[in-house]
């Protein structure tokens, strides 16, 4: 029989595509371009904006290739380049009822966002060019072997095509957020801080800016997590639910914190909060139940919340935005309670050799998941530690990561593109 | 002549204004500053990082007035400004040696 198209799932999956673009562009943009001072709305903005440019091309050209051809265990092959057999056509490996080709623009959605979470860190010192030949670089050497393991035909960690370390990561809790939040502290302890930081007040300029992009992180995160499903199936209203629960939970978490030990529950924190959840419920979501999604969310925002609070301060790098704080901690936390939750009857991943379903976390009984999740956690530590250090050394020695103690002054705004936010 | 300048509390202003303007003074300039004198500012909390707020927001006016004037006027804005509290603010009055109006060229009390 040949290949079907559902006209819902890809209905579903080119909505769901179009949510996690607008999660990058504007709900990422706005929520860091609220966190820096004015004199760098801007730059900050443009740094996400670029990747929805510069990222797209790269898939276009060869990076979809990287991630998903047939190639080894670590990297895609050479198969797809230039789109090369992405048509109308499903692929049954990756998802038998949609398009090839609504797969790929599903894909390139993660691959824009990811690089782009890591501006969070190197946020008001970094050069415009320097910035983007990291990204390029880092799409290449970081995303794509880790997008190739998790999710690409033979990876090593990839659960439901066969890899020798099944690891379960829904939607993208390894692949995006522990591999962008962990270069994120990479980029803040190489860059160094901000001039003047951290004595002189750098407060966000305008908290309301962040609370607009925030929310529109926390609705497109629906198709971020939902359309990891890959269909409009009772799997995608269960990412849903589960995404939904976690991000309550974890705003409640954040601002409850705040209120102990501040007396005080910020706007600020409440939808830092939010965000957290959301990261930490991302390699979960297609695989616990909502109970168990309350629970991961409230240990995300707890979590983060002192990470940025009180280990950021005890250790005094300059995350500027809180890149690793939030993504970092909240996506590694996110990927180990994905392997105490994870609920066969929510998503029968693994099966014996009959077709009947095997327990797939710890509280089933599968102790070994655990340890896989943490294998495929450190790997992705591994692979963005190295990385990120190589990909700094080769930009500072060739064109320099960071602008002029004078344009910092200065502002990004007016030194890297030539204009100012408020007039 | 002299010139009144009056720092004061934001929540201050209208109160300020009104008995000024019963007081028979129709001219004044406006300002958002900011400043601190004895009062301390307060604490924001960001994700964790404590930053102090020492300057605060104030408006600053400032007039010129005829000399027989200036206690009125001063009266006028310590009754409307005053809340008791450190904070409240300060008038300055310094002497003022000349006033033209630039569209007709009046000199002195007449350009007032």
């Amino acid at each position: 029989m040949p290949p079907h198209i559902d006209s819902g799932d890809n209905a579903w999956m080119l909505v769901s595509s179009a949510l996690v673009l607008m999660m990058t562009g504007p709900g990422l943009a706005l929520f860091y371009g609220g966190l820096v001072r004015k004199k760098n709305v801007l730059a900050t903005m443009m740094q996400s904006f670029a990747l929805m440019a510069v990222v797209t091309v790269l898939w276009a050209v060869f990076l979809f290739s990287l991630c998903f051809a047939s190639g080894n265990g670590v990297i895609g092959g050479f198969g797809n380049l230039f789109l090369n057999g992405v048509n109308g056509a499903p692929d049954p490996d990756y998802a038998a009822t949609i398009p090839l080709q609504t797969y790929m623009i599903y894909q390139l959605m993660f691959a824009i966002i990811t690089p782009a979470l890591i501006s969070g860190a190197f946020a008001e010192r970094m050069k415009f060019s320097a910035m983007l030949v990291f990204t390029i670089l880092w799409s290449v050497i970081v995303y794509a072997p880790m997008a190739h393991m998790v999710w690409g035909k033979g990876g090593l960690l990839n659960a439901s095509l066969g890899g020798k370390i099944p690891t379960l990561d829904f939607a993208g809790g390894t692949v995006v957020h522990i591999t962008s939040g962990v270069s994120a502290l990479v980029c803040a302890l190489y860059m160094g801080k901000r001039v003047g930081f951290p004595r002189t007040p750098m407060q966000p300029h305008s908290v309301v800016l962040s609370f607009i992009g925030a929310c529109l992180l926390w609705v497109g995160w629906f198709g971020f997590n939902a359309g990891s499903a890959l269909a409009a199936n009772s799997l995608a209203t269960s990412a849903f639910v589960a995404t939904h629960f976690a991000a309550a939970a974890a705003a409640l978490g954040w601002a409850g914190m705040e209120w102990i030990r501040n007396g005080h529950p910020s706007v600020l924190g409440g939808i830092s909060g939010a965000v957290a959840g959301l990261v930490a419920i991302t390699p979960a979501s297609g695989f616990v139940g909502p109970m168990a999604a309350l629970v991961i969310g409230l240990a995300a925002g707890v979590v983060c919340y002192l990470m940025v609070a009180v280990v950021k301060s005890r250790f005094g790098y300059d995350d500027s935005l809180d890149a690793f704080g939030v993504h970092g901690a909240g996506g590694t936390l996110g990927a180990l309670l994905t392997g105490v939750f994870a609920k066969s009857w929510v998503n029968a991943v693994f099966k014996d050799a009959k077709g009947n379903a095997l327990p797939s976390g710890l509280l089933e009984g599968n102790a070994g998941q655990l340890m896989n999740q943490a294998i495929g956690a450190a790997i992705a530590w591994g692979l963005a530690i190295v990385g990120t250090l190589l990909i700094l050394k080769i930009v500072d020695a060739t064109i320099g990561v960071r602008v002029t103690e004078e344009e910092e002054l200065q502002g990004l705004d007016l030194s890297q593109h030539g204009e100012e936010a408020y007039n | 002549m002299k010139k009144l300048e009056a720092i004061i509390r934001p929540s201050r202003f209208e109160p300020v204004k009104e008995a000024l303007l019963e007081a028979g003074i129709d001219g004044m300039t406006v300002s958002e500053v900011r400043g601190h004198g004895r009062q301390k500012g307060h604490t924001e909390v960001y994700r964790g990082n404590e930053y102090v707020i020492d300057l605060l927001p104030k408006i600053k006016l400032e007039m010129v007035v005829q000399d027989s004037q200036v206690e009125l006027a001063v009266t006028a804005i310590l009754n409307s400004a005053r809340t008791g509290k450190i904070g409240d603010g300060k008038i300055f009055v310094s002497p003022v040696e000349e006033v033209i109006r630039i569209r007709n060229e009046d000199r002195g009390d007449n350009a007032l």
